[in-house]
């Protein structure tokens, strides 16, 4: 057989040449190996500790010396005694300033309309916006990560309606949003993943609750609603509930709460579903003092903090009291 | 305007529609949602889909008269859907051009010429409609398969459930977190492939599969005009089969049923004279046959006809598989499965992603259609949702009215539509197997009053006898312990005394103490040697069979990760009386007020 394929030898005189340059190219690519090699190098591979631990905390939200403040405001239009209630503290002014970007954690946990109470009222919700915005906050931004599916949670609840009438920001949780985060001493909140994209370039954070029944927390309302802030498999922690609850009350320390007693769930909750399990008790609480407004809370239920054993042992830790009666609350009637 | 440009407009406009339907189906009322745009409208005017569902339930479902139309335009003008409406062909056209370019005509006009193997979808049709025929009574009914190889169904299917979720991984624009088919493999491999082969022949699909496009070819068999010769002088250069579509032998005798009203022979001939849109039939002869023989024929009918008692075979009937819970509405399964035409449009509108498409696991005969996943998607079946059964185009999934789905209003009697019943493993349910608080279930139980409830208990806790050494106050010191602080400070535990009925809520300890609630302590504190018992507080699911309506939200919700120790199976489901579970007596009747 012929072989047309075959490669004439090289010339001699080129030989030397064609070496170093050979011999150069080959070191050159296995310096490229081994820099692309350092460069990428695990240094903490799975299953080693140290990996994301960082402890990743919010700062803290409220406002100096304004200290532990509470109105408590009785009637039935929750726009009025939101409004009065805040005027009792002050004015909006006290904690809202120019310039302000504002987050509001509602509890829109549940696809159900707002008539069943199971979610924040869109009213309160949309009212806070625009307090917010006339106070000269630059963004409000509205968010939940909620139970049922987000969209038709805050399409069914009313809110993502409501707050973008009044000029807010929703921000439904993607996935981009969750970072792990670390509360530093705590047990529960280690490395977990937390719903913290909203919170990007916030100065100030709201929350507003319904005040609901729960089988296993007791009760479910302004601290409880921190949990919509836990991502990941957070159903786990119902082993302990009370614990974390009382972590989430360290870790998230808002600007002012508002807890929402206008329609109370008395059974069947947290989910409610029917107008019979709910119970006109017309009372809005204002406050900076999460504690000390679940506290109060959990009267309208017929209960007290101490059915609810998260209530005492966030007092322990220095997130507030449970007795509200201490803060000298503002008491107002609409009427 | 040459008439080639019309039909590549109108490709692209009906593409561009279907595009445009896929996006916008999700339920909200945004111009840029579901709102009121027909998002079925392709899978109403495909005839396969009404015939097919004709042919099994012997009546026409409202929408499907769309079909009509398609049918009267093949009949009349020829297979113009294929040429001109038809999204699948626009693509498989496109990817075909695309394929084109690099051969050389001689090349495509070889590619372009006609195949005996195009009468395989003749059969393939035979078959399905076959299948589908065979209905004698309630014994047999027809089994309706054309889903699989619809083209309309496909491309929904495979559209909506792979290749805009696939975009939205990139952008994420469309779903917040992404959205998932299992299966999602095998639908989307299907379509690659099928688009792919184009690059081979053109219009592979079209040619050789297409069981749409055997029934519109049977149609266009007499069609009153066609592509055809004039008479006038032809120099036979064969330049027609260069961009031939349809591999239909423009050039003479003509095969009528394969002509895909591309238009193209139009363009390529160099004299513009010899061929022409005309009266049939064509001066240059015509083959009006399918190239189908008789015994092929009987093969591919007994073949579809034997799938009937093949599937009755199976036992499904009795042995019906508990995992296949169908959206509410859903008619019982037989004529669910004779209505189906897995399109999956109602996968697609499901909010919460927990509709999927089944996979073999359901059985073959499931394949595509539609079943809940509690594990898949954002949540279970929504309360408030009744989205599937208005985007159903074959009356599969019933539209259901919010009323009629929760058993309200006029439907008070008949209570709220149950799609199955949720059990709870107590071999894997933290409360009752391994003595851990949970009822994550009982919180998200959406019906009231809930069908979750709760059985409450307080267990002595492993190893949790324990011997007083020393009491002060509310605090008593152990002997021997060597407790992990805080371990009983949950605010679970309690501490029993031996003659106590119930413990004492314990508040902290630490290695060697317990210090229970200081305003519930003991008058008298007890004695050293006492030996008290630490309780857990247990709350365990129990599930209420008379108002549990299946919807898996607890099932979702289990943090029980893998294998979840509520799972919800079909029993109990309304929409067959074989499955239910409760006595009639005690399921029809609310034995607690329901909203006033």
């Amino acid at each position: 057989m012929n072989a047309p394929d075959s490669i004439p030898p090289p010339e001699p005189s080129q030989t030397r040449r064609a070496f170093l340059r050979n011999s150069l190219k080959a070191g050159a690519a296995i310096a490229a190996t081994g820099g692309i090699a350092a460069l990428v190098w695990d240094r903490h591979p799975p299953g080693t500790l140290g990996r994301g631990e960082a402890a990743l905390s919010l700062p803290d939200f409220s406002v100096r010396d304004e200290g532990g403040k509470m109105a408590i405001i009785t009637g039935a239009d929750r726009v009025r005694t939101l409004r009065r209630g805040l005027d009792a503290l002050g004015g909006i002014g006290r904690f809202i300033k120019r310039g302000d970007r504002v987050l509001v954690k509602v509890n829109a946990a549940f696809a159900a309309p707002a008539i069943l109470s199971a979610t924040t009222h869109p009213d309160v919700a949309a009212e806070l916006v625009r307090l917010c915005r006339a106070a000269g906050a630059s963004e409000v931004i509205v968010t939940d990560n909620p139970i049922n599916d987000p969209e038709s949670c805050f399409a069914l609840t009313g809110i993502g309606a409501a707050v973008a009438a009044a000029g807010g920001t929703l921000a439904l949780p993607r996935a981009g949003d969750f970072a792990n985060g670390t509360l530093a001493g705590g047990r529960l909140i280690r490395d977990w993943p937390m719903l913290l994209g909203p919170f990007r370039g916030v100065t100030k954070l709201v929350g507003v609750a319904p005040v609901k029944d729960h089988a296993r927390a007791g009760a479910s309302m302004t601290i409880k609603n921190w949990y919509g802030l836990l991502g990941g498999r957070r159903n786990q922690f119902h082993q302990d509930i009370n614990g974390i609850i009382v972590e989430l009350a360290q870790w998230v320390r808002p600007t002012f709460v508002v807890l929402d007693g206008t329609t109370s769930m008395m059974t069947n909750g947290p989910t409610g579903g029917s107008l019979s399990d709910l119970k006109p008790t017309h009372t809005l609480i204002v406050g900076t003092d999460p504690v000390a407004a679940d506290a109060f809370g959990a009267t309208l239920l017929g209960k007290t903090h101490r059915d609810l054993p998260y209530l005492a042992r966030a007092a322990a830790c220095g997130c507030g009291t449970t007795d509200f009666d201490a803060l000298k609350p503002a008491r107002d009637s609409l009427s | 305007m040459k008439i080639s440009t019309a039909r590549r407009l109108a490709q692209i406009f009906f593409f561009a529609t279907f595009v445009w339907l896929a996006l916008v189906a999700t339920v909200g009322t945004g111009w840029t949602q579901w709102r009121g745009w027909p998002i079925a409208w392709f899978l109403q005017l495909d005839p396969l889909a009404a015939i097919g569902t004709a042919l099994t339930t012997h009546s026409l479902h409202p929408g499907l008269a769309w079909a009509l139309a398609t049918i009267v335009v093949t009949i009349v003008l020829g297979r113009v859907f294929c040429g001109f409406v038809c999204p699948f062909g626009a693509i498989h056209q496109f990817v075909g051009w695309l394929g084109r370019r690099v051969r050389r005509p001689k090349e495509n006009m070889a590619v372009n010429a006609y195949r005996p193997a195009q009468a395989v979808k003749y059969y393939i049709l035979i078959a399905l409609l076959g299948a589908a025929a065979f209905s004698t009574g309630s014994a047999f009914v027809g089994r309706l398969h054309i889903g699989l190889l619809d083209p309309i169904s496909l491309l929904n299917r495979s559209f909506n459930l792979v290749v805009l979720p696939a975009g939205d991984l990139v952008f994420e624009r469309w779903f917040p977190g992404g959205r998932f088919s299992s299966g999602a493999a095998l639908i989307g491999g299907l379509f690659v492939a099928f688009v792919l082969l184009n690059l081979w022949v053109p219009r592979f699909y079209c040619r050789f599969v297409c069981p749409l496009g055997a029934l519109l070819g049977v149609l266009a068999r007499r069609t009153l005009w066609s592509i055809g010769k004039t008479g006038r002088k032809c120099s036979e250069c064969a330049l027609c089969d260069v961009d031939c579509e349809g591999a239909c032998n423009p050039m003479g005798p003509i095969r009528v049923s394969e002509c895909l009203m591309c238009m193209n022979c139009l363009d390529t001939c160099p004299s513009a004279e010899p061929l022409g849109y005309l009266k049939r039939p064509s001066r240059g002869g015509e083959v009006t046959a399918h190239g189908v023989t008789r015994r092929g024929f009987l093969a591919a009918a007994v073949g579809g006809l034997s799938a009937v008692p093949l599937a009755r075979l199976g036992g499904a009937r009795t042995a019906w598989a508990p995992a296949l819970v169908r959206p509410p509405g859903s008619v019982a399964e037989e004529e669910f499965l004779a209505r189906c035409i897995k399109c999956c449009e109602c996968v697609r509108v499901c909010p919460t992603n927990v509709l999927q498409p089944a996979t073999f696991e359901h059985g073959w005969e499931a394949l595509w259609t539609p079943v809940l996943n509690n594990r898949i998607g954002t949540s279970g079946c929504q309360l408030n949702c009744i989205a599937c059964g208005q985007a159903c185009p074959t009356g599969a999934i019933r539209p259901l009215s919010l009323d009629e789905k929760q058993g309200l209003g006029d439907f008070k009697a008949a209570g709220p539509v149950r799609i199955g019943l949720a059990g709870v493993d107590r071999g894997r349910c933290l409360p009752w197997a391994m003595d851990r608080p949970c009822i994550v279930c009982e919180e998200n139980c959406p019906v009231t009053p809930k069908a979750i409830y709760v059985s409450e208990i307080r267990q002595t806790v492993r190893d949790g006898v324990l011997e007083v050494a020393s009491a002060d106050g509310a605090t008593l010191r152990i002997r021997g312990a060597t407790l992990a602080t805080g371990q009983f400070a949950s605010g679970d535990y309690s501490c029993k005394l031996p003659a106590e009925e119930r413990g004492r809520a314990i508040v902290a300890n630490t290695g060697d103490t317990l210090t229970i609630d200081g305003a519930a302590a003991w008058s008298e504190p007890p004695v050293p040697g006492t030996r008290v018992e630490v309780q857990i507080r247990l709350q365990r699911p129990v599930v209420d069979p008379a108002r549990c309506i299946g919807c898996g939200v607890c099932e979702h919700e289990c943090p029980m990760n893998g294998l979840r120790a509520i799972r919800v199976t079909a029993d109990n489901e309304t929409r067959d009386p074989r499955h239910s579970v409760l006595l009639a007596a005690h399921a029809a009747t609310p034995s607690l007020p329901s909203n006033p």
